[in-house]
């Protein structure tokens, strides 16, 4: 069995990074998990959160918003509508990108709210992860 | 028989047009160049998007809990065209050729007795289609002030087609652009992305395991790959458009040049030809003294 996986995060926009990784680690709808080689044929929609991917070259690690992930023993595909380094993470950007699901959330009623809600926090927790601001905007 | 001044203005004036076409064309091939990176780098996630899509439809496909953005609404009473186009003219036959088609189904549509409701994205395509559609003109995108498309500008389009979708608006979605062949040849297409088409051909793949279940999955995808498949549109439309651009601006440089050489030969003929006459006279003159 090999002991690295192909792994692809495509944004709608361009490819965003295409190693061989040995685990990644993936923030899916229902909870995390790390995608190892050999891995079950496996597909789980994200939530916002951190994808961490490691390589030969150290840790890759990503920004991502909702999208979704096709897990399979050799290759990994995530499709993040949004996916960005986090070391190019800034405060505006994440600001942004919250007051986006905050907005959601604002308009959102009934299920959709809880949801959108969920998704806040979780966008919450991203900020904490990485040292910035969430009370902005 | 233009005076020879007139033959003058008229060759400086074709030049300078020549001017203006040949850096259009230039300009139009630099933003070429860069709209078909993009539509290339789009294409990793749009096909992704699309296989998992199906693979997923073909399995749930059927079921009465299928999303109804894949079963539709089960009728399709009122079709909605998204018309794409350009935001600016001189692109040879570009827009024309998207509205031509969209008419076309339009009329169809309306012949069968359908109502037919009109999204414009592009000023180009609303100007043409305001004349004999405009009572079908429902919503109108302006994108004249975005200087590159991004996935932004797709998913506020499919987030308003949604909208109207969830609001029990119209039964059936098609996207009119045009599809980038090559610099001379974009082809105008149709595509139905509401509800989502499903292939005959595809298999109803078990090999995966869904988290969430999948028809969740499909609930969460259906909506993005709706927005994908717009974005991927509007790129193939801006590589289409300088294509287009590109090519009739070459045609004008062309054409502009063979002007100049008529006129020339004219002007100098009709130099020779004053010459000419004036000697005549001065020769004439001189004998009958």
């Amino acid at each position: 069995m090999a002991d690295t996986l192909q792994f692809d995060l495509v944004s709608p926009e361009r490819m965003l990074a295409s190693v061989a990784a040995s685990e990644v680690q993936i923030p899916g709808a229902e909870g995390d998990f790390t995608a190892m080689p050999g891995h079950a044929p496996f597909i789980s929609t994200l939530r916002p959160g951190i994808v961490t991917a490691v390589t030969t070259q150290g840790e890759m690690k990503y920004v991502v918003t909702g999208g979704f992930a096709e897990v399979g023993a050799e290759a990994i595909s995530l499709l993040a509508e949004r996916g960005i380094p986090t070391d190019e993470m800034t405060q505006p950007t994440y600001d942004a990108m919250l007051a986006d699901l905050r907005k959601a959330a604002g308009e959102a009623s009934g299920d959709d709210a809880d949801h959108a809600g969920k998704l806040v926090n979780d966008m919450v927790m991203v900020g904490q992860q990485l040292g910035l601001s969430t009370t902005a905007a | 028989m233009p005076s020879l001044k007139d033959l003058k203005n008229r060759i400086n004036s074709v030049r300078s047009t020549r001017k203006i076409t040949k850096a259009m064309q230039m300009v139009a091939a630099a933003k070429l160049r860069r709209a078909q990176e993009a539509a290339e780098a789009a294409r990793p996630y749009a096909a992704r998007m699309e296989a998992v899509v199906n693979g997923l439809a073909a399995s749930v496909a059927g079921s009465d809990t299928a999303p109804r953005l894949l079963s539709g609404t089960g009728s399709d009473k009122v079709h909605l065209l998204v018309v794409m186009t350009a935001e600016r003219g001189l692109c040879g036959g570009f827009n024309s050729s998207i509205v031509k088609l969209a008419r076309v189904r339009a009329a169809e549509l309306l012949a069968e007795g359908k109502t037919v409701k009109i999204i414009t994205v592009g000023k180009k395509g609303r100007e043409q289609l305001k004349r004999d559609l405009g009572d079908h003109l429902i919503a109108h995108v302006d994108l004249s002030e975005v200087k590159r498309v991004g996935y932004e500008n797709a998913r506020t389009i499919a987030a308003d087609v949604l909208k109207r979708f969830d609001g029990g608006e119209f039964d059936v979605a098609t996207i009119f652009y045009n599809r980038f062949q090559s610099v001379i040849s974009q082809v105008p297409t149709a595509q139905q992305i509401i509800p989502a088409p499903v292939p005959d051909d595809a298999e109803a793949t078990t090999l995966y395991d869904y988290e969430p279940s999948e028809e969740a999955i499909l609930e969460d995808l259906l909506p993005r790959s709706v927005a994908t498949q717009i974005f991927a549109a509007l790129l193939e439309n801006g590589a289409s458009e300088q294509g287009a651009r590109m090519s009739a601006m070459d045609n004008a440089t062309r054409n502009a040049g063979d002007m100049i050489d008529r006129l020339t030969i004219e002007y100098n003929r009709s130099r020779q030809a004053a010459i000419t006459k004036e000697l005549i006279e001065i020769i004439s003159g001189a004998e009958a003294l």
